[in-house]
């Protein structure tokens, strides 16, 4: 299928010498920064309907006796006769606010968006490798959405099994209503999901080893593009696997057989199905799933480490440092992928094979805090929103990452177990941290997105609302789980030993639904600001990269006339003696003889200082 | 307000190292890759698990291997004619091969009817499925490279396959030599793991 597609893109951003028409320039754009933009639109449109869910179940959870009859003309017979959520869609509502906000949110919103938009600008190319790979890329996500979007509207309801449907019980249709028709949508769509993340992958990396400009080596790559391409790469090797979970999780529902069911009662009849295992279907989706972890989280790092540097006016602390403990984090994401099934009846050997492979990773994830620490340090900071965005991104990887090593040991993970303290754990390293670092990379890069620059003041109400909301929903869980509360449950007041937490549930809902009121104020802001904002500067944050050089709202090609030349790295801020406090990736060595380092001294000697040739392929 | 793109020339891509595409096509052989080495994992660990039906491998497994091994050595007579332009042999081998395509797929369906024989049927015994799974999959990705090889094949007619212009036929004749190694890799499995 693919191999078809690989071949038809062969000539298409050959030479446009003519108009684009509306459909051309903004639905079917092979133009990477429309294509991001149509990304991140698309994910702005998902985190609203996934953070909704949430505040849903919210309610459910921190007032259990609240009548929620004013819910009716929304959600319909998911309302009892008594008022009250339907405890077969609160299920379905976990399911699609993790399914939704961890693939079309943190995956396609934030890698879509970002290596799209960033990637031909900050390595100075005119585009992607192959413009029509990437449109389909975008149109396959938007079909996925299309299908998991209507699949909340089915009456038998969306997907119930949690987001990592696990069989037996997203295999039998029988079993919930949320297995039934929604379970079917929610593969269909992964599968369309996949491809396009396939694509996009297939695309970046291609993009980011090929058609690099003069100069550009990948020692002078900025950090954000070696996210992207880390997590490109960690993509295209553990998407595959999720797609052969997926498919035999399809055979066993659609087509009868036995790879992952054995020996079931349901309603007092015996199944025919034996021999399967519902473990091997674990296995292979985490798999993917923790590398998923990293797809995530990475980009985000990558924006917060260009963000630090820039704001802060310093190079980035340990350059070769950060991509070294990139590198290591994507190696090890493929090898702890058991720690989530601890309590599977795993060989206890085995199991401490994977607890110490998995504290491995506080090594690396230590030194990237560290780096962004130290490069904050003595650092001149400007506080824009963006900043304040990552510096809340380091916050959260820290605190959310301290309970991964609590996680991490096979023996306390006995207790924590699909306890809240997982649920605050993952919040705040996974969701909450990406999150930010999504937010931080729209309020830096908007003013090359639309040529604009957004409100401050409602960026800072923004950030503070979300940061602390967002310390006030997940501390409180972390106690909530440690006292042993099930993730996942409809109902906690039927049991004596969790009584005691009803104010804090009421607490934590009231937390949620302020944090998730503060992102109206970053929607208006968006908004509003692409049409009546401030112009923007060519380069309003003083940044070293390429894409500063661009025209304030670059065209088709990025660059009118030649490409820029690359002649140092890209964290050239405040080096002693130059008349400025930054250096652009593109002036040579050559034209700052004041502020070079002896060596570059004898590099500027050798330099070709000549414009890019445009040669021929 | 925005610059119109009839202005910028695009032609002239810089490429560093490698032709873009077909790395991209090497990248999309690693993520097939990374399917079936997790397939093949999973029978791995199914089996271990024990409870696992003991099964014959349909002889015709060694006929259509046979076929694929032809198939990759006729598709490389084609791709060697391209480099020396010459077209009759182009396309006697593309088509060649395309026959032998046609003819594997068949064999591995009659496979099935073998496998039925003994009543080894999709539904049962995962040991029975995986190999469903294996061969239908694999078969699957051979209609996507035959549909590949029939665009070269047509564009071979139009004179645009030549020594000048091998990066298409090329990327085919990788993509072909992967799918008959992942088919003798499959087979091989099996055996070894039977």
């Amino acid at each position: 299928m693919s191999v078809a597609d690989i071949h038809i893109g062969e000539e298409v951003h050959h030479d446009e010498h003519h108009e684009q028409s509306f459909i051309q320039k903004y639905i079917f754009s092979t133009d990477h920064k429309m294509i991001a933009k149509q990304y991140l639109i698309s994910g702005i449109f998902w985190a609203l309907i996934g953070g909704g869910l949430s505040i849903i179940f919210r309610l459910q959870l921190g007032f259990p006796d609240m009548s929620l009859e004013w819910l009716r003309p929304i959600l319909g017979k998911w309302i009892t006769s008594a008022g009250k959520l339907d405890s077969e869609f609160y299920l379905a509502l976990v399911t699609m606010h993790g399914t939704i906000m961890v693939f079309f949110v943190l995956t396609a919103g934030l890698s879509g968006t970002f290596s799209n938009f960033l990637i031909p600008l900050q390595i100075g190319a005119r585009d992607m490798a192959s413009g029509f790979m990437n449109m389909l890329s975008y149109w396959l996500f938007f079909i996925s959405s299309t299908i998991m979007f209507v699949s909340l509207f089915l009456e038998t309801g969306p997907a119930g099994g949690g987001w990592t449907v696990y069989p037996p019980l997203s295999a039998l249709p029988q079993a919930i209503s949320g297995s039934g028709l929604g379970m079917t949508l929610w593969l269909v769509a992964m599968v369309f999901f996949i491809a396009s993340t396939l694509l996009g992958g297939i695309n970046y990396i291609t993009t980011v080893i090929n058609l690099r400009t003069e100069g550009m080596s990948f020692s002078r790559l900025p950090l954000t593009v070696w996210a992207f391409f880390i997590t490109a790469v960690i993509g295209l090797l553990s998407f595959p696997v999720l797609v052969a979970a997926a498919l035999l999780l399809v055979f066993d529902r659609s087509f009868g057989t036995s790879f992952y069911l054995s020996e079931i009662y349901i309603g007092g009849e015996a199944l025919p199905n034996m021999g399967g295992s519902p473990i091997l279907y674990q296995h292979l989706f985490w798999f993917l799933g923790h590398p998923e972890v990293y797809i995530v989280l990475l980009p985000a790092l990558g924006i917060t480490s260009e963000i630090i540097a820039t704001n802060s006016r310093k190079p980035i602390f340990g350059y070769t440092a950060m991509i070294m403990s990139m590198l290591a984090i994507a190696f090890l994401s493929f090898i702890v992928w058991a720690h989530h099934m601890f309590v599977t009846g795993m060989n206890p050997f085995l199991g401490s094979i994977f607890m110490f492979l998995t504290l491995i990773i506080a090594v690396p994830s230590a030194v990237k805090a560290f780096n962004y620490i130290t490069t904050l340090w003595k650092g001149n900071i400007h506080f824009t929103p963006a900043m304040l965005f990552s510096i809340g991104l380091v916050s959260f990887f820290i605190s959310g990452g301290l309970t991964g090593i609590f996680l991490g040991n096979s023996a306390l993970d006995i207790n924590l177990h699909d306890t809240y303290f997982v649920v605050a754990h993952f919040h705040l390293v996974m969701g909450s941290a990406s999150f930010f670092g999504m937010l931080a990379g729209v309020y830096h890069w908007f003013p090359k997105m639309f040529g604009r620059m957004m409100d401050e003041k409602l960026g800072y109400i923004h950030f503070w609302f979300s940061f602390v909301g967002i310390y006030l929903v997940f501390f409180p869980l972390h106690y909530v789980g440690i006292a042993g509360f099930p993730r996942r449950y409809y109902s906690w007041t039927n049991f004596d030993a969790f009584n005691s937490f009803t104010d804090l549930n009421a607490f934590v809902s009231i937390a949620a639904i302020l944090t998730f009121s503060a992102q109206f104020v970053f929607l208006f802001n968006f908004f509003y600001s692409i049409f009546k904002g401030r112009k923007a500067p060519q380069n309003p944050w003083g940044s070293t990269t390429l894409e500063w050089t661009t025209p304030r709202i670059p065209g088709h090609g990025n660059w009118e006339g030649d490409i820029p030349k690359v002649y140092r790295w890209a964290y050239d801020y405040s080096k002693p003696g130059a008349k400025d406090d930054f250096i652009p990736q593109t002036v040579p060595y050559s034209h700052t003889p004041e502020s070079n380092l002896p060596f570059e001294n004898e590099l500027a000697k050798t330099e070709d200082v000549s414009p890019v040739a445009q040669d021929a392929k | 307000m925005t610059r119109s793109s009839a202005d910028i020339h695009l032609g002239k891509v810089r490429v560093k190292s490698m032709h873009p595409k077909k790395f991209a096509m090497w990248l999309f052989i690693i993520s097939v890759t990374m399917i079936f080495a997790s397939l093949t994992s999973a029978y791995i660990v199914k089996k271990s698990e024990g409870n696992w039906a003991l099964i014959d491998f349909p002889s015709l497994f060694n006929v259509t291997s046979v076929m694929i091994v032809l198939s990759s050595i006729s598709i490389h007579f084609a791709y060697l004619a391209a480099k020396r332009n010459n077209l009759f042999n182009i396309r006697l081998g593309l088509t060649l091969t395309a026959v032998l395509a046609v003819a594997f797929s068949v064999g591995q369906f009659f496979s099935w009817g073998q496998l039925v024989e003994q009543e080894v049927f999709f539904v049962g015994n995962p040991a029975g499925s995986f190999i469903y799974v294996f061969t239908g999959l694999h078969v699957v990705h051979l209609v996507g490279g035959l549909i590949f090889l029939l665009v070269v094949l047509v564009n071979s007619f139009r004179y645009k396959v030549h020594s000048k212009s091998l990066a298409q036929i090329e990327m085919c004749v990788t993509y072909w030599h992967f799918l008959g190694g992942l088919w003798l890799y499959l087979y091989l499995f099996l055996i070894l793991n039977n």
